[in-house]
Parts: structure tokens; sequence; C-alpha cells
């Protein structure tokens, strides 16, 4: 290593939330010049030792020492002032201020009669030529894409002479261009002596740009190596702790199209364009992928098949019949089955228990209720029916659902979803933020319904889920929709080109051809 | 200091926050009376014995819970559904108006037929009242906290002109006050020699069949969809500003409804002292019973309790009969803060 005495030493940290230990004797080393990739699944402890690193908790044993001395406890400000700095996996930029005005906002005195300007435009300017952060200072950061967003994130940090770097699965939002991008000024840093932690689930990244690599599952270090002693094979086992469930992606049958846009344009009140003339074909028996960046209108095609907007032009057909101007009742009613993005947010009512989220899409319906009253016996056998076809485990029926894990609260979604046995599926990003197996079970449950008839449409920012998954890969890109294309017609750099705008790399093939290819 | 989320609330912490808020709340008024120069056990002791200690005061206490339930439901299901109606104050005095209106010799009716019109026409009032303001929120995002709290003062102030000028009783003497409800509005009393009325049935029922509308029903279903979560219930197909609005109805039907029994039940006449802030205690009352329909009737006897009580307390002790305001407000805040503890543990740093 470069060095034999660890810059950041992190030893026997441990941490309780009553009964529930999140961490327990972790350490933890890194050395200047190092990149260390800290992965885990979700709810293995990552977050919670960042932050007690941060001082935002503190831990009921252990120490953290930093250049030699030891970092007080529970401190915020010293950890900032002792060089970490952080880039999450949300920006928290202000989009109606510069780039300029986001790096330095916070770092000058409340009361100072000017603005040393000049200074730290030129200290800015230095960092942007010394790392290659290429982003004009002078800019919103609004007109910035979500790659420079990043970079101006890293400024902020590098700005305030941060030495330790820590970023928060920072290729979530990213283009695989976009990531390479990244990788490259990560390494620029690091030979220029900072040190990185990088928090990931992605194991294609720890293998490609990390120096060392730590695993975490349940709190407990259960695996650290040298990157470049170790394979994607065993990491994945050490994170899962045993064999990684594989999915079985048994081969489709397309039959008829079940949904279809034909140049769909849509927009807000205020005449902004959310969709502009995308086109697609939906079959029973297919699992259709859309692919692309946060933001591209992923949400606003989700709404658009959920009922809550409704097409300006071009055409919608459901199930061979036109769609005018139908809400999310009649969707439901038409059998279209709705997994939104946000779980807790949208999708469910956390405050409410199982039984009551479970008829939120059908309490209408007459086996729910009748002359405005509810059925509690249809409530209860509803709710003992799903929670056990679908493994779903809660701590009571009673409990309100927030209370839930996120891969328990989406297959309670996925069961209300599919005991309604629809023939459209739509899915935003089914499989976020869950760990292996809650990931794995959503995925076997969404194939079957398609390969039971089902015309499945996933939307994801996971380019491996998409092609693990799909038969058929559209790209979103400001509002339009790519040409489809199979999976094992492309690569990641295609997908990456048409992610960042170039929709055309797949009119290669014509739709038709693509279309029927299959 | 800082507040850090409990995972889990234990049992024996629950327990703790009803017993612990009080023992602070009476810890609190205490020092006041011994400033006002008064024995705290003593003040204690009276303040038992003159809200429930004798029949009388039992009566007084239970009178005083009527309007208060009323308001503490109207409170309870519109904050359930996240509409912030301050507005209960006016909403009670329109329901009064309009049976004052209807009920001092306008229509002749029988007993049985009456007071069901008189009820009906108050809570239809009292939900016009809150529509407006309601209405303003879904189309044009007024603030109702704004509107239905001014909106009090414009009607209190027209009650004023009502019975200053062209309701004024002649045979009043000169007090402003409206004639007398016709005896066929009379909501009789239950008990001999005490001003406890019907109307405690009224108020009862009331609560029992908002229980059960919040529970079993589907409009109540929506309610509590919307008030948790506007955005999932949206996705799902209900509308929102319809179920605000059929709430707004039903809460300032409540209230309207408090209005009405006062009128008819207690002072049988409609005066300036009709209500002497019911409908913003109404708040303190749904906010004590964690919105709970029936707990509203528990903690609508806890205030009139507190200020009944209260009130005896300080006649016999000649101390201000402001500490019955302070004993609702400290205790309103001891048990706020106790459910805020009972879910969060202080750190101290």
């Amino acid at each position: 290593m470069q060095d034999s005495t660890p810059f950041l030493q992190l030893l026997g940290i441990s941490k309780k939330f009553g009964s529930v230990t999140a961490l327990s004797k972790v350490s933890l080393s890194l050395h200047q010049g190092e990149i260390l990739a800290l992965l885990g699944e979700n709810g293995a402890g990552k977050t919670t030792l960042m932050n007690i690193l941060f001082g935002h908790y503190v831990a009921d044993s252990g120490s953290i020492t930093l250049n030699g001395k030891e970092l007080p406890s529970g401190s915020p400000r010293h950890a900032l002032k002792a060089g970490l700095g952080m880039v999450h996996q949300h920006f928290t930029l202000a989009d109606n201020m510069s780039v300029f005005d986001n790096i330095t906002l916070g770092t000058e005195p409340l009361f100072a009669f000017r603005r040393k300007k000049s200074e730290a435009i030129r200290k800015i300017k230095d960092l942007i030529n010394a790392y290659e952060l290429d982003v004009d200072h002078r800019s919103l950061v609004k007109h910035l894409s979500v790659g420079q967003r990043q970079r101006v994130e890293i400024l902020k940090a590098l700005y305030r002479d941060t030495r330790i770097l820590i970023l928060d699965e920072p290729t979530a939002v990213l283009t695989p261009q976009e990531s390479e991008h990244l990788f490259a000024t990560l390494r620029l840093l690091v030979d220029k002596g900072l040190a990185i932690i990088f928090i990931t689930h992605k194991l294609k990244e720890v293998i490609g740009v990390s120096d060392r690599c730590l695993v975490l599952r349940h709190g407990v270090v259960t695996y650290e190596h040298r990157t470049s002693e170790t394979d994607m094979d065993t990491l994945a086992r050490e994170m899962v702790g045993g064999e990684v469930p594989k999915v079985e992606v048994l081969p489709g049958a397309p039959g008829e199209t079940v949904l279809s846009l034909h140049m769909v344009s849509a927009c807000d009140r205020h005449g902004f364009s959310l969709l502009h003339e995308a086109s697609l074909h939906l079959r029973s028996g297919e699992i259709l992928g859309i692919a692309g960046v946060s933001g591209n209108g992923q949400g606003h095609l989700a709404d658009l098949i959920s009922g809550l907007l409704s097409p300006s032009s071009g055409s919608f057909e459901l199930l061979g019949e036109e769609v005018v101007r139908l809400g999310p009742v009649d969707m439901v009613r038409r059998g279209v089955g709705r997994i939104p993005e946000d779980r807790t947010g949208t999708g469910l009512i956390g405050d409410m228990n199982v039984q009551e989220n479970l008829i939120l899409e059908n309490y209408w319906k007459k086996e729910v209720s009748r002359y405005g009253l509810l059925k509690a016996s249809f409530m209860k056998k509803n709710s003992e029916e799903i929670t056990s076809r679908y493994d779903v485990r809660c701590g009571g029926e009673e409990l309100p659902v927030r209370m839930m894990s996120g891969g328990n609260m989406q297959k309670l979604i996925l069961g209300r979803v599919l005991s309604e046995k629809p023939s459209v599926i739509m899915a935003n990003q089914p499989t976020w933020g869950l760990d292996v197996g809650a990931a794995t079970f959503v995925h076997s449950q969404l194939i079957s319904a398609s390969r039971s008839g089902a015309g499945v449409i996933i939307i994801s920012e996971d380019l491996d889920e998409l092609f693990k998954v799909a038969d058929v890969i559209q790209v979103m890109y400001q509002g339009s929709l790519s040409a489809p294309i199979q999976p094992s017609a492309t690569n990641a750099r295609e997908m990456g080109l048409a992610m960042s705008g170039h929709l055309d790399v797949f009119t290669m093939v014509s739709p038709e051809e693509a279309c029927h290819a299959a | 200091m800082r507040l850090e989320p409990r995972e889990q609330s234990s049992m024996v912490l629950k327990a703790m926050v009803p017993l612990g808020s009080a023992a602070a709340a009476l810890l609190v008024c205490s020092v006041l009376i011994v400033w006002a120069d008064a024995s705290p056990v003593e003040a204690f002791f009276l303040f038992i014995k003159g809200s429930v200690g004798t029949r009388f005061a039992l009566s007084e206490t239970l009178a005083r819970t009527i309007p208060l339930i009323f308001t503490g439901l109207a409170a309870a299901i519109a904050f359930k559904a996240k509409l912030w109606n301050i507005g209960a104050e006016g909403q009670l005095y329109g329901g009064a108006c309009i049976a004052t209106w209807l009920g001092t010799g306008m229509i002749d009716l029988p007993g049985w037929l009456m007071l069901p019109l008189l009820f009906s026409t108050g809570a239809l009032v009292g939900g016009l009242l809150l529509l407006g303001p309601t209405l303003l929120k879904t189309w044009l995002k007024v603030d109702e906290v704004v509107t239905t709290l001014l909106l009090n003062f414009i009607i209190i102030l027209l009650v004023n002109y009502l019975v200053f000028g062209p309701w004024k009783d002649p045979m009043a003497m000169g007090w402003p006050q409206a004639k007398g409800v016709v005896d066929a509005a009379v909501l009789p009393t239950i008990l001999a020699k005490t001003r406890l009325h019907m109307g405690i049935f009224w108020a009862l029922a009331s609560a029992l069949l908002l229980w059960a509308f919040m529970r079993f029903t589907t409009w109540g279903y929506q309610i509590r969809a919307v008030g948790f979560n506007p955005v999932a219930s949206r996705f799902v197909g209900i509308s929102v500003n319809s179920v605000v609005i059929r709430t707004a109805l039903i809460s300032g039907g409540l209230a309207g409804c408090a209005g009405v029994s006062e009128l008819c039940g207690l002072k049988g006449y409609l005066t300036l002292d009709l209500s002497p802030g019911f409908g913003y205690s109404g708040i303190v009352v749904a906010m004590l019973a964690a919105l709970h329909p029936l707990g509203v009737v528990v903690s609508a006897f806890f205030v009139a309790m507190l200020s009944i009580g209260a009130d005896s307390m300080s006649r016999s002790l000649n101390i201000s009969n402001f500490i019955a305001d302070v004993a609702t407000a400290v205790s309103l805040l001891a048990v706020l803060v106790s459910m805020l503890l009972a879910r969060y543990k202080i750190r101290w740093r």
C-alpha cells in the first residue's frame, strides 16, 4: 500500500437502534491515494456507518481517527473541518443558482463587506483544470446535465478542501459513458492524494475502479480484500451471504398487442412538454424494458399508462380500444396493474394497515364494499391470501405498513396488483432499493405474470436489470422513445449513446423488424 | 439537545403519557395558585369538588361536555383529512342563527319534528359556512386556516348586528338578545333542577356515528386515505378535492349542531355569550383525543371538567378565573409534549 499508517481509521464501531444491531464492531481503514469500495445490500449498515463518520449519529462504541487525531463523535462540524466531504446520491444543489453560487454557498463569512469573488473564481477554475471537471462556473444548475451536476457536487466538496471524498451510489443516475468519465475523475483525484470511499452495490464498478473493497452484511464486515485479487462472484456471494439467487427467464411467446402508443405527446398545465411523440407496442406475454437516465420522462410515461396523465395528441390504445381521458379507476377496471416508482409516497399509505392498503385500488368493487360499507370479512380474507401467497412479512395486520421493510412493501404492492390478474402491468423501478432476495422475487413474479399472458412494462435506470429480464428494450430521452431493440442485439455502449440523446442508434434496424424479430 | 426517534414505544411509556402530562399540568398550575396566594392542595380539592364532586357540579360538567363533543368531532374529522378548520366558532353561531330564525315562531311544528329540523338546518348552515373557504382552498389554494379563522369574526359581528338590531327581543329589558325559542324547540333537561339536557344523547350519538362512519364506510376510508397521503389517494383514483369538500360539509355540520344544541338545550335564546370559545376549545379536544371520535367524548369531558372545576375553584378561593384557561392550555401542551416524548427521546450533548 501507499502508506503504512492509514489516513482514516475506524475501529470497532458498534451501533444499536433499540434492539436492532445496525453495526457490530466495524473497522475500516483508508489510506491516502486509495479508492475503497464499500459494498453491501440495503440495510447492511452502509448509511449508518457514514452517518457515524459524519457525526450525525453517535456510535455506542468504537473510535474514529483521522490523520492521527481522534475525531470527536457526534460533531458534524469537526468532521467537515477535518476534511470529510460527501456526494450524495440525490444531489443537494439549488437549481436556480449558478454553479459558482452553489459551490461557494455557506463558505463565506456572514458579515463581510465584500465577497472575495475573484479569488473564489480562481480557486474554482484551478480545481476545474486540475481535475478535468468540465463545467462552466457561470451556468445555472438547472441547465446542467446530471453528469455535470455531479461534477458540481464534487467541486463543492473539493472547494472545501476535502481530503476524504465519500460518494454514495454515484453511478445510479449516470449513463455508462458518464460513469466512465466519473471513474477517470476519481483516479485523477486519488493520484493527487485524496482518499475516496465509494459506496455501491454494482459489482462491475467495484472491480473497475477500486483498489480495495469491503463488504458489509447485517452490520458486520464480512469480507475485505484487494480488488485485484478478487472477483465478482466472490463479492456477490459475500454480499448476499450465500449463493446469489438466479432469476429464471423462461422464453416468452408474445401474442396480441395489449397496449400501444402511437406518436403520443403530453403537456403539463403550463404547456411544458412531458412526452414527445412517444410510440410503443406492448404484446401479451412480453416484457418491455424502458431504459434511460432518470428524469427523461419515464415518470410521465408511467403516469400516462396509470391514468394520471392524458395525451394531448397521438393515439393510445388499450386492449384494442382507444383510451380517451381515463382516470386511474378506469385503468384498473380495464386491467392495468400499476406498480409506482415511489412505494411509500404513492403506492401505499404508510399510516394505514395491510388490510386497508390492499383494497386501495379496488375498494369500490362489489366484493369489497356494498352500499358504501366496507366488508371486513373480505378485507381479512384478502389480506391473508395475499400476504401468504406473496410472502409479505408484516409485524401484524393491524400495524401501519410504514413499519415494514422496503422489500415487504413492494411485495404488498405486487400482491395487490397481481391478484387482480391484470392484462397490462406498468412497473416503474420495481426493484429500486431492494436487496437481492426481494429483487429476485419481484423479477420472477413479473416474469411469470408475463408468461401467463400479461404484457409487462418495466421502467428502470439499471441497465443490467433490463438486460436480464426484458424481451425488448426502448430507450427514453427527453420524453421521446427510441425504436425497440432486443437486448441480445445491442450492448452497453449503444445503450449509453441512446440514453444521452442519440435515439436513432437503433433505427438501423427498422421498428417493424425489431418488433417481429422474436 | 436533540430528538432521536425511538424504535418502539413500549406500553409502559404509552401509559405514562396521560399520567405524566396530568402531573406536569398539575405542577405548573400549582405554581400559579401559590403565586395567587392560595393553597394548591385546597385548590385541587375544590377543583375536584366543583367539577365532579356533587350532583350539580357533575351535571354542569356534563352540560359543558355537549358542545365540546360537537366542536371536537368537527375538528377531528376535518383534521383527519388535513383540512384545517379553525372556523367552528363561526359555524356554531351560524347553526344557532338559523335555529333562532326558524325556532322562534317562524314555523310551528311538534317537538319530534321541530328538533330534527333545527339540527339538520343548523348542520346545513354550518356546513355551507365551511364550504366557502374549502372551495377557495381546492380551487385557488387559499389557505383555509386564514379564511376560516377570519370568517369567525364576520359571523360573530353579524350576530352582534342581529341581537342589537332586527332580532332584539323587546321584552329583554334592553339586553342584546333574541327572542326565546318556542317550547317545541326546547331540548328538555334530563335531570331535575339541573341544566343537563337531551343534547347529550345527540352528541354521544354523533360521536358513535362518526366513529362507525370513519371505520366502516368507503367514505370514511377515503377521508382517512386523503388525509394520510393525498398523492397515493390521487394515484388510486380518489378525487381528493371532492373528499375534502365532503369532509368540510360534515365538519361544519357538526359545529353547527353545537350551536343548535346550546341554543335549544341550555340558553333558550341567542346571545353573544352563547359560546365562550367552544369552537376553539374543540380543536384542543380533538388534539387531546388524537382525532379519534370516541376519544373526543372523553377529552371533551376532561376539558369541560377543567373549565367548570377551575371556575368553581377560583370563585371559592377568590383567585382569577383565568387560571382555568391557563390550566386548559397547560394540559394540552403537557399532553402534546408527552406524546412527542413517547415517540422521541431527548439526547443532551
